[in-house]
């Protein structure tokens, strides 16, 4: 007998009444789990009675490897929690150093880092809502949407080099400002992707099979989601209008002129109703934060954290010092401890920060709006069948790097 | 009327003896040729690889040009096991799991540098790479590799496939790189 | 964070609870209130119910380790939505075979987040419905994230750690 039929075992013992009921193994790989996490039910004919949830088979323990690194190396590892709207993640660690730090943000650095969380958002929620429609069977939105992840990941190379774990950013701004070539991709992003959103809705959002299996599945109470901790579009799906950007607005999201759409009854289709609208309100946000963008540096002046220019690294000893200084990463930090919450794709994400005064982080937690919101999904499928199950798991968007960590 | 032409190229044909109504080759040349153009991939995708796998089977860096058109989630029904992302301990043996479930002839690739080596994440709970529970066939770098990176990976394979000694499965050597890794 | 009315909070709970209360502290811009241990859920419970406050949301529960004082610390972050107002409060227990009350009757989202620090540190949530290992393998013996855990697998021997700056 293998150690994966053991384990099975072990962690799913027959309750008593549960004797006439069967098992199923909705195991760590499946198609249809976005990321790998096993959920064994156990059934009643087609009817889930019980499930019980393993998560855990991509720990990769960051909050220890965080203790080990400075504070500017710590970005890379913030990419790979939700790696599908990475620069979210990247810019809300450098605004909670930042915040430790006490370091003031130029204007125009907040409305680009704006335009580049809401660009984030925008491909998180086309992920989860093509991955949505082809988990109903309908692979065409995928293979359209994905036409417009393609340009924003060309957007992400000009401004930081890479596609999908971008490291993006340096605390204290950015390193380069935005090119010109930027510039013109996200016009063209702006200018196409509308068309394609159009199409797509045009495809699912009234189509008569997509809402017979989406609405009245997997339902939550908007009480139960509050107990549950849940944020971001699942509880806004079931009618509390908690945005972190509106109720703790950070790097200048108070300048611009945004709803927060709000289902009613937390089912799937209105999780899919609120991704919908916000990639719609995105969109505006980044049109707005183009259109009002201020002149000004790309960084602030925080000589301790942020590099000198190479020709003053070479003439001048103080640049010099604090190069070398920044680099091995022995940079001055204050102590004390720290909280900063994003709006992340799925949610609120934050950052609770500890520093001793040290080169590394004493304590490094990631708040992950996953991990969190992930426990009510026994509660949410008792009773439904497994294709329902399928689709409520989908639309709450779980990504396995945020849930494990 | 014009005839269309079209730029799509097809798999020629090897090297063989032709005549009307007969061609003859080898056998491990045909089989060669129609294993290399048909493999059914397996996605083994756990983490930011597996969201630029999907980027490679969209429509803008297709792999289904290729021959692998259907993904096979099933590991009886599949050719190459693509290990895309960390494979962390607890992952492990289910991962084994999956490999020894594959029929012959199977080959695997080691999408990343997770999989390859343990990547970034030298940590207590992190598999230090792949090849310390399967054997694997090519490694692809990168965090995460380009779509085009995973395309040369799957290039390679098609040369080890097409390449393939037909005996080689029954072979003793094969065996022994077997038993070494403890699988029958 | 902090403003006049998450004052007020620790204003009541000075005056409600008294010698419960160890400390406070202004952290950046939280408050943060250090409780004894024992008084915790009733803490809560008031923070929850109490119209004023009604201090309904956890944010976050992390557990931190201080070998030197050969403490463990567990944090509770919550907040408010109706007054937009958030609150850290701290509990430290003992190194040694730490145990702390398990928060799950008030909020069920401190399910996880318990086992996630269970996992991490040992510590044991008294009247924890389901207290076992969350993300690591469920044979392992010890806690990973305190202090004198090495970061890396010590049995791997492809990587030479002089070449990696250790």
């Amino acid at each position: 007998m293998n150690l994966v039929t053991e384990t099975f075992k072990n962690t799913n013992p027959t309750l008593p009444g549960e004797e006439n009921y069967s098992t199923l193994n909705l195991g760590p790989t499946h198609p249809a789990t976005h990321g790998i996490f096993q959920n064994v039910m156990t059934m009643d004919g087609e009817r889930i009675v019980r499930s019980e949830p393993t998560i855990g088979y991509i720990h990769r323990a960051f909050e220890k490897i965080a203790e080990r690194r400075p504070y500017y190396q710590i970005t890379p590892l913030t990419d790979r929690l939700n790696y599908c709207s990475a620069p979210i993640n990247n810019i809300g660690w450098h605004m909670t150093v930042e915040k430790l730090i006490q370091a003031d943000i130029p204007k125009r650095i907040q409305y680009l880092r704006v335009i580049l969380m809401e660009l984030a958002r925008v491909t998180d929620h086309l992920i989860c809502n093509s991955v949505l429609a082809v988990d109903t069977g309908a692979l065409t939105g995928f293979i359209y949407l994905f036409e417009y992840r393609e340009l924003a990941y060309e957007i992400y190379e000009e401004v930081c080099g890479a596609r999908l774990t971008t490291n993006m950013g340096r605390i204290g701004g950015f390193e380069r400002d935005f090119t010109p070539a930027a510039w013109s991709k996200l016009e063209k992003f702006l200018k196409g992707f509308p068309i394609a959103l159009k199409e797509f809705e045009k495809l699912i959002m009234r189509n008569r099979i997509f809402m017979d299996r989406t609405i009245g599945v997997g339902e939550i109470t908007a009480k139960d989601a509050l107990n549950y901790s849940f944020s971001g579009p699942n509880l806004r799906a079931t009618g509390v209008d908690y945005d972190v950007r509106v109720m703790n607005p950070y790097s200048s999201y108070q300048d611009f002129d945004f709803k927060i759409p709000v289902g009613e009854n937390g089912d799937t289709y209105d999780r899919f109703m609120v991704r919908q609208r916000e990639m719609w309100e995105s969109l505006s946000i980044i049109r707005q934060a183009i259109d009002k963008l201020p002149e000004g540096p790309f960084h602030a002046t925080i000589p301790k954290h942020y590099l000198p220019p190479k020709e003053e690294v070479y003439n001048n000893m103080e640049a010099l010092i604090y190069h070398f200084k920044i680099v091995m990463g022995e940079s001055d930090v204050p102590k004390g401890e720290v909280y900063h919450c994003v709006e992340g794709a799925n949610g609120e994400l934050g950052f609770y920060l500890i520093s001793d005064g040290g080169r590394t982080p004493y304590r490094l937690q990631f708040r992950r709006p996953c991990f969190i919101y992930y426990q009510a999904y026994p509660e949410m499928i008792k009773g439904s069948t497994i294709s329902d199950a399928i689709l409520t798991m989908s639309s709450m968007n779980v990504i396995a790097g945020e849930l494990d960590a | 009327m014009e005839t269309l032409t079209s730029d799509i190229k097809v798999v020629a044909k090897p090297e063989g003896l032709e005549g009307t109504g007969f061609f003859a080759t080898s056998l491990d040349k045909v089989v060669g040729l129609a294993r290399k153009n048909s493999i059914w991939p397996l996605p083994f995708a756990t983490s930011c690889c597996g969201i630029e796998f999907m980027a490679t089977m969209a429509a803008h860096y297709d792999l289904a040009r290729f021959g692998s058109e259907r993904l096979s989630f099933s590991p009886r029904q599949a050719d190459l096991l693509m290990v895309m992302g960390t494979i962390a301990k607890k992952m492990g043996p289910v991962l084994r799991q999956v490999y020894e479930q594959m029929a012959e002839p199977r080959w695997v690739i080691a999408v990343g540098a997770c999989a390859s080596s343990g990547g970034i994440f030298d940590t207590y709970s992190v598999l230090q790479g792949i090849d310390r529970i399967i054997p694997v066939d090519v490694y692809v770098p990168g965090c995460p590799p380009r779509p085009e990176q995973i395309i040369d990976g799957i290039l390679h394979i098609q040369r080890l496939v097409e390449t393939e000694s037909l005996r080689r499965r029954d072979s003793q050597e094969y065996k022994d790189m077997l038993n070494k890794y403890g699988i029958e | 964070m902090t403003d006049l009315a998450t004052d007020r909070t620790v204003s009541f709970l000075n005056e409600k609870f008294g010698d419960a209360i160890l400390g406070q502290e202004t952290q950046y811009d939280f408050h943060v209130v250090t409780v004894m241990p024992s008084h915790l859920i009733d803490i809560l419970k008031e923070l929850y119910s109490n119209p004023e406050f009604s201090y309904q949301y956890l944010t976050t529960l992390a557990g931190i380790h201080y070998p030197l004082d050969q403490k463990m610390a567990v944090m509770y972050q919550l907040h408010s939505l109706t007054s937009n107002q958030r609150l850290r409060i701290k509990i430290y227990i003992s190194d040694d075979q730490p145990t702390a009350p398990s928060i799950t009757s008030i909020f069920k989202a401190a399910n996880w987040l318990e086992r996630e620090t269970y996992d991490f540190y040992g510590i044991v949530f008294e009247g924890h419905p389901d207290l076992r290992r969350i993300l690591n393998v469920d044979d392992m013996i010890f806690f990973p994230m305190r202090k004198e855990f090495p970061l890396e697998d010590q049995t791997r021997e492809d990587k030479e750690d002089e070449m990696f700056g250790r």
